[in-house]
């Protein structure tokens, strides 16, 4: 019993010890992040449209160009120009003669691969240059979105805790079916460079929040929930931006 | 003669001892000192601090986490990266250095992601 005492006794001094020759300290950072794509060539932003797919409950379409605009007004030095969106399911359509566009009848999108065929507008260097043309050489930003709903189902492990009749308490380890909705987010962000129709840069994200089955949530509440997680990405492409953080000094 | 050399290896490797002693004493000061000017916003230099920390003696950690810290406030991931890489490899089961190292690359892929144009 004392030899146990005495080896508990030692491994609590041992353990103080060592948290007491451990200094550390928390502190908050925050790291620049260099812009991905040199915009100083560009004093204007214009925010194209987008080819967009998935759910009908959200023009993710329309939405994100409004929340792209919003965010580069207020976040970025280009001055972002104010223009209605760019109607591009047309213009792939339309382009199906020249080679440029949707090759045959276009299906409607309800899944990533739907999308394929649409992306041969932005290498259409004519149309891009001729809308740079239009509005006095800016930065173009268009792209694609892909915004659906999500189901999934699985078995998770829970502890459930139990009385017998003595009334100790017994925790148990319990299987549960669970069924939970929600949403995927899937946005390609196309930089074209206004002067020349060429692509600059391109980028895919992709993100995805669930919920419990009996919870409602709006589509368009989702939709802000995943973009607000992208934005900073997306902002980062363009300007420089501060991530906040903590870490821990040590001596 | 065989009997002196050994007198003399062993006095070499008592004086060894008390040499790293010295070292990590020193070193310690520097990263004691880089903390404080830290905590002041004065990162730069905290910077000069630890690298003569790291230079005093390669295998202090801590100096090497700090630095890597610094090297992030300041933007320079590169380096940062090679510090942190660095601090893991002289002590691997540092949960703070850990950490650091996990948020820097959550921060570090977020730079570099693109999809190839």
């Amino acid at each position: 019993m004392t030899a146990r005492l005495a080896r508990t006794g030692s491994s609590l001094v041992a353990v103080l010890l060592l948290a007491a020759c451990t200094n550390y300290y928390e502190i908050p950072i925050e790291t620049p992040i260099r812009p991905k794509l040199d915009v100083s060539g560009f004093q204007r932003v214009l925010v194209a449209g987008f080819i967009s797919g998935g759910t009908d409950d959200v023009d993710s379409n329309l939405e994100t160009t409004r929340l792209l605009r919003s965010q580069l007004r207020t976040k970025s030095d280009l001055r972002v120009i104010d223009a209605d969106v760019l109607p591009l399911m047309d213009v792939a359509t339309e382009g199906q003669n020249t080679g440029t566009g949707v090759v045959g009848t276009p299906a409607p999108i309800k899944e990533e691969k739907d999308l394929e065929p649409y992306e041969r507008l932005f290498a259409n260097v004519e149309y891009w240059k001729k809308i740079g043309e239009e509005y006095q050489q800016p930065l173009i930003v268009t792209g694609t979105i892909m915004f659906t709903p999500q189901q999934r189902n699985s078995i998770v492990q829970r502890e459930v805790e139990q009385y017998d009749s003595f009334g100790r308490r017994r925790v148990t380890p319990t299987r549960t079916y669970v069924e939970r909705k929600g949403f995927a987010l899937r946005p390609k962000f196309v930089f074209i460079d206004g002067r020349t129709g060429t692509v600059m840069h391109s980028e895919r994200f992709a993100e995805e929040i669930l919920y419990n089955a009996n919870q409602t949530t709006p589509a368009l509440s989702s939709y802000f929930e995943l973009m607000d997680r992208l934005i900073p990405s997306f902002l980062n492409t363009l300007s420089s931006q501060k991530i906040k953080g903590t870490r821990v000094l040590l001596q | 003669m065989r009997a002196s050399l050994s007198v003399i290896v062993v006095l070499l490797a008592l004086a060894a001892v008390p040499l790293a002693a010295d070292a990590r004493s020193d070193a310690k000061k520097h990263v004691e000192f880089g903390v404080a000017v830290a905590q002041k916003g004065l990162w730069r230099e905290a910077i000069l601090q630890w690298e003569r920390a790291a230079e005093i003696d390669p295998t202090y950690a801590a100096a090497q986490n700090n630095l890597a810290i610094a090297y992030e406030h300041e933007g320079d991931l590169g380096k940062a990266r090679a510090a942190y890489e660095k601090a893991l490899a002289i002590e691997p089961n540092n949960s703070y250095i850990k950490q650091n190292y996990e948020l820097f690359k959550e921060i570090n892929d977020r730079t570099t992601r693109k999809d190839g144009q």
